[in-house]
């Protein structure tokens, strides 16, 4: 432990300029400041874009009266959030009540920091980036969960469980599909799985491909994973009012939303790294390679596009139709494809190393 | 030292989350100063359609969210297991021989194997029924 104190100890009073802890932890702030502020405010945004999607397909306007074209809308809607009066039922239990909100925002943030936008560009680059990952979406049960519970009402409690019970049931595919693009790639760091997909053939190496089932059962896992529609069971209005969220008002209500969609776009975000090159560009060799967090944004936010498409087109699912789904279809599908890849990796070694020649 | 100092990778992790703490204790305590609270006995009582709530909402339900919540656990451990086999079998860099891979390769099979009858006999029993 005094080993572990001292080695911190000493990483922060050296990296990277010699210059003392402080000139580590300044930079680092300021790196972490640029990747959360421009997430939220993409996310202010998203948030429209969604809305204007889903009015699209509806043939309505959507939000156009804030701003040009209704540009602001979600600004307008923060400031109404926030001169909102807090309503903290008479029965919740208050810590808990407050602490889940606060968790639920904390920790799709906080995913955010191993994710790399660019070459470099990344706020931690650690060696197992994608068990992070998986255990900061684990831990997201938790925030909807003590919610539920703390509101001490009917419908938050149905809703929480629910949605703890079908988080962590599409979170056993999710994984399984992992492991099969790193027995492509050989590394858990987030950083050399984009970088394993640019073999010199642009989106032709790219794994959504390869793995092209198991592409498909991330996306759709990842919608129930993030209680998106079709899968929305948590906060299906016509049953649950609003789900876990039913006594959360103003900020703490915001919270929620805000954390959630964080982990959609981090979803996104996943999606892009693991199976559409990450930053590199479709086509190589263009002038336009030198752009990699533009082809990062894009890509993420043409996922954020499909999300809100099946939003607006897809009907709910029923409950015992999603568990069937979950534990029937994509659970036994995704351990057959990780011993497929395995086993095909294994009986033809000229293919593994095609998909590990990224290391040279 | 040398062996703890790829921990230090992880150190901007706690530079987000300190920022994000931030950021929310600032958006729960923000309302509380400059929103107004005037709180009274219908607006703080349980939200139940407009019934005064029956009974506490804390009570009995369906077993089947334990029983996902189980087999979450089994899976989810398979599933780590798997990690660092993933990682390992076909990296080159590791040097590990084709006899080596194709053992590995089995035991994993076996493991997996294993797991798949575990997960036949839950479905078979209706574990993954809903009803």
């Amino acid at each position: 432990m005094t080993d572990l104190i001292n080695a911190i100890w000493t990483y922060v009073s050296t990296r990277p300029t010699d210059h003392g802890w402080l000139g580590w932890l300044i930079p680092t702030t300021l790196q972490a400041l640029a990747v959360l502020l421009s997430l939220l405010v993409a996310q202010a945004f998203l948030m429209y874009f969604d809305r204007k999607v889903w009015a699209a397909v509806q043939m309505r306007k959507g939000p156009n009266v804030v701003g040009p074209f209704g540009l602001l809308q979600s600004f307008a809607d923060l400031l109404k959030f926030v001169f909102k009066e807090v309503v903290i039922p008479a029965g919740a239990n208050k810590p808990l009540f407050i602490v889940a909100p606060i968790l639920t925002f904390v920790l799709a943030l906080v995913g955010w920091a191993v994710i790399p936008v660019g070459p470099g560009l990344v706020g931690a680059d650690i060696n197992v980036g994608i068990l992070y990952l998986f255990a900061i979406s684990s831990l997201g049960v938790y925030g909807i969960i003590i919610g539920g519970w703390a509101s001490n009402s009917k419908y938050p409690f149905l809703g929480s469980l629910r949605s703890a019970a079908q988080m962590v049931s599409y979170e056993v595919s999710i994984g399984f599909v992992i492991i099969t693009v790193l027995l492509l790639v050989g590394s858990l760091n987030l950083s050399d799985i984009v970088a394993s997909q640019d073999r010199g053939m642009g989106m032709l190496n790219w794994h959504f491909i390869p793995l092209f089932p198991m592409f498909v059962v991330f996306f759709i896992s990842a919608l129930a994973e993030t209680n998106r529609p079709p899968f929305d069971l948590p906060e299906a209005e016509s049953e649950l009012v609003a789900g876990y969220q039913v006594e959360y008002s103003s900020t703490l209500f915001l919270m929620f939303m805000i954390g959630e969609l964080a982990n959609i776009v981090l979803m996104c975000a996943l999606l892009t790294t693991l199976f559409f090159g990450g930053w590199h560009a479709p086509i190589p060799g263009t002038p336009l390679d030198d752009l990699p967090v533009l082809w990062f944004g894009l890509k993420t936010v043409f996922f954020f596009f499909l999300f809100a498409m099946v939003k607006a087109i897809v009907p709910r699912y029923r409950y015992d139709q999603l568990m069937r789904i979950g534990w029937k279809i994509f659970l036994p599908l995704s351990l057959v494809w990780v011993v497929l890849v395995s086993g095909l990796l294994l009986a033809f070694p000229a293919i593994a190393d095609h998909f590990q020649s990224w290391r040279n | 030292m040398a062996t703890a100092d790829f921990l230090l990778d992880y150190l901007p992790i706690l530079v987000f989350l300190g920022i994000a703490l931030a950021l929310a204790l600032a958006f729960t305590f923000i309302p509380m100063l400059i929103a107004p609270n005037a709180p009274d006995a219908e607006k703080v009582s349980t939200y139940e359609c407009g019934f005064n709530a029956f009974d506490d909402a804390r009570t009995k339900f369906d077993v089947q969210f334990y029983i996902v919540a189980i087999l979450f656990i089994i899976v989810d451990l398979d599933v780590a297991f798997l990690f660092p086999w993933a990682v390992t079998l076909f990296n080159p860099t590791l040097g590990a021989d084709r006899a080596f891979q194709i053992f590995a390769f089995w035991s994993m099979f076996v493991f997996l194997a294993v797991f798949a009858i575990g997960f036949l006999y839950e479905w078979k029993k209706g574990a993954l029924e809903w009803r």
